[in-house]
This record gives structure tokens, sequence and C-alpha cells, in this order.
């Protein structure tokens, strides 16, 4: 098991957990490994590990790590 | 099921922002509304074509259904850097808007401090240089001073969006000289943003030659949103118009619209021929005062 911080809160993960298998999760939508949404809908999030962004076509291949601080965002109503 | 709502024919030339044309030139924030229904329906009535949003953590119903409703509705999508202080902050938040939202646009906002969301412009200059250096269409938000909005333009925004008043405050434009030394000097759009209470505010910000306004809170917060998208869906398109209608000079004294000649003369006798047709002079205007808004 891996202990990480997904936005803010600490959450545990399988082992071999990769960002594309955090994001499907936190999200509730399956996703390919291109991180694309598998019921063909945008997905509307990005992802940050220790204040770097992942870019979506490195998910599949980003394993999450111990100790590690994930933000999962989306947008929300604002000016 | 909502579907999307035909665009009406618009009254007005088309907003051109980084290469793309809009034919509304208000662009909405999505910001002060609980009901994403009610949001929903005053962005249909405003007929924007673009709106802001903000980015946060993902939580289950949050901001799935936002993203999922502006899609829906065919409406652009503009993320924003609000909640920054740093321009270290506003570089992180935009690389994350440009990964979720798949656009190189981006709002830059980096404020100084809570109490009036003000722009640090220090830092607005450092995010806006190293932005446009990562390949980001920056629509920064600033103060109205022309001076910075000038050095925005230099580093390469693709457009400057003035405020009118502090955020959310409704005050309307408190300078309205320099927005328009602003507009009067800008090569990329002026985007009035902030402060916007009320039509004849967006109408005004249209008429100091702003090339669109942006609003949230004068809709969403007010007591009928949907009918306040309406009336500055309705403001915005007639400042545009006016401010390229070439309006009168502003006069201290009257000047009559109808002929003095051919009145009735209860004075003199009948028959006592008038002055015969003829134009009245035009007016001159008296000595070089003029209201604001009016362009010499």
């Amino acid at each position: 098991m891996t202990a990480i911080t997904l936005n803010g809160r600490p959450h545990v993960v399988g082992g071999d957990t990769t960002v594309v298998d955090l994001v499907a999760e936190t999200v509730g939508r399956p996703l390919g490994p291109d991180g694309a949404p598998l019921d063909g809908r945008r997905l509307g999030v990005a992802v940050a590990v220790d204040a770097a962004v992942v870019p979506r076509s490195r998910w599949g291949r980003t394993p999450v790590a111990e100790g590690q601080s994930v933000e999962i965002i989306t947008a929300v109503q604002g000016g | 099921m909502t579907h999307p709502a035909p665009r009406a024919a618009s009254l007005v030339d088309p907003l051109v922002l980084d290469g793309t044309e809009l034919s509304s030139r208000l662009i909405m924030g999505t910001g002060g509304l609980s009901s994403l229904h009610t949001l929903e329906q005053a962005l249909l009535a405003s007929g924007t074509e673009l709106t802001t949003v903000a980015l946060r953590r993902y939580a289950p119903g949050r901001g799935d259904s936002l993203f999922a409703m502006l899609e829906r509705n065919g409406i652009r999508i503009l993320p924003n850097t609000a909640g920054c202080y740093t321009a270290r902050d506003a570089l992180l938040t935009a690389e994350l808007g440009r990964e979720a939202l798949e656009t190189d646009w981006v709002k830059l906002e980096v404020i100084a401090d809570e109490d009036t969301l003000l722009p640090d412009v220090v830092e607005l200059l450092d995010a806006t240089e190293q932005l446009v250096a990562r390949g980001f269409r920056v629509f920064a938000y600033t103060s109205d001073d022309p001076a910075v909005a000038r050095r925005l333009e230099d580093l390469g925004a693709a457009a400057v969006m003035p405020l009118g008043a502090p955020i959310g405050t409704g005050l309307g434009i408190l300078n309205p000289h320099n927005i328009e030394l602003i507009t009067s000097r800008a090569s990329v759009p002026v985007v009035l943003d902030a402060g916007i209470g009320t039509a004849s505010e967006a109408a005004l910000a249209m008429e100091l030659g702003c090339d669109a306004v942006l609003l949230a809170s004068a809709v969403t917060r007010a007591q009928d949103p949907v009918a306040m998208a309406t009336a500055m869906r309705h403001a915005v398109a007639a400042g545009r118009l006016a401010a390229g209608a070439g309006r009168i000079p502003a006069r201290r004294h009257a000047l009559a619209s109808s002929p003095m000649a051919g009145r009735i003369d209860t004075d003199t006798p009948a028959g006592t021929p008038d002055d015969g047709p003829g134009a009245d002079p035009a007016g001159v205007p008296r000595g070089d005062w003029a209201p604001v808004g009016q362009r010499p």
C-alpha cells in the first residue's frame, strides 16, 4: 500500500497505482491508458504531483509514489 | 436535457480575440450563483460565447457538471488564475487550466490582497512575460493604469482587461478617463473587467472604446439574473453601436430640432410672408467642453 496526500487529505492507494488509476477512481469514470474517458465526453481535469503538472499523456506511465502530494483539479464557477 | 439556444444574428461587428471571432462582445464570469440551472439560463440570456471559470480541487458533483453544462451549450471556456497572489502560483494554475480545459487561453489574475482584490501589477507583468514564453495567450486582468496596460501589451498579452472598479463592488467605471486613454492607445483588444453594476455602465464601457465587457456579479448576484443578463446583452450591443455611430457634440445651449421658419404668427396681420424656407445653422459647440465618452 502507498500513502499519499490527495487534494490535501491523507489517502491510501494500491502499490502499483498510476495517476490514471487515481484520476479514474476520483472522478468515477473509466479512463483509457491515454487518460481519455471511455464515455467519449471530455474530462476537464488536470493533475499536479508535488506542484508539477503531469500531462495527461503521461498519466498511464506515472506511478503514484509514497509520500507524494497529488492535486486533481477541475473547473468551478468563478469570475 | 437543454439544447443550445440558436444564436441570434448579431447586431454588432464580431469581436476578434487571438484570431477567434465571437459574435457577442459580452464575456461572462460564472461565479456568484448557487444554482447551476439559473447560471445556465443567465448565460444563454446574455448571449455570451466565452465564459471564465476558476480552477479548484476536484470534488464529486462540483466541477464536473459546470464543465458539462458549458460543453453542452457550446460556450468557450477561459480558465482564470483567481486566488493567486504570486506569479509562481499563477503559472502553475495556468498550466493546470491548459491541461484540464485544453486551451492556451488564460485569464491572468494576480491579486495583491483580499480586501481589494486589486491586481499586483509587479507580479502580473512577471507572470505575463513567463506565460507568453510558454505559449499561453494571456488575457491580463489589470488596474486602470494606462502605463501598465501598455507594458502588458509590449510583453505580448493577447488582450488587456482593466478594471472599472474592484471585483464585485458594482461601483461602475471609477476612472473613465483612464479607460479611454487605454482604449485609444491599445493595439490589442481591451476588455473592461470588473466593477460593472448595471446596464448603463456596460454601455459606457463600450462607448469609451472597449472591445468587450467581462462581468459576473452584476448578473449572478442580481435579484433576477436572467433579466439582468438580457439587459447586459443589449447594453453591450447598444454601447458598441453608439461608439461607432458618431455621436453629436455636447453643447452648452439648446439647439432646436424643429424649424423656426413657417411658424404661425398671431401678432402680425394676415398675409405677411414668413421668413421663407431655410435650415437653421448647425450649432457650434462653445469652448472645449466635452463630457466623458465623447471622442474629439
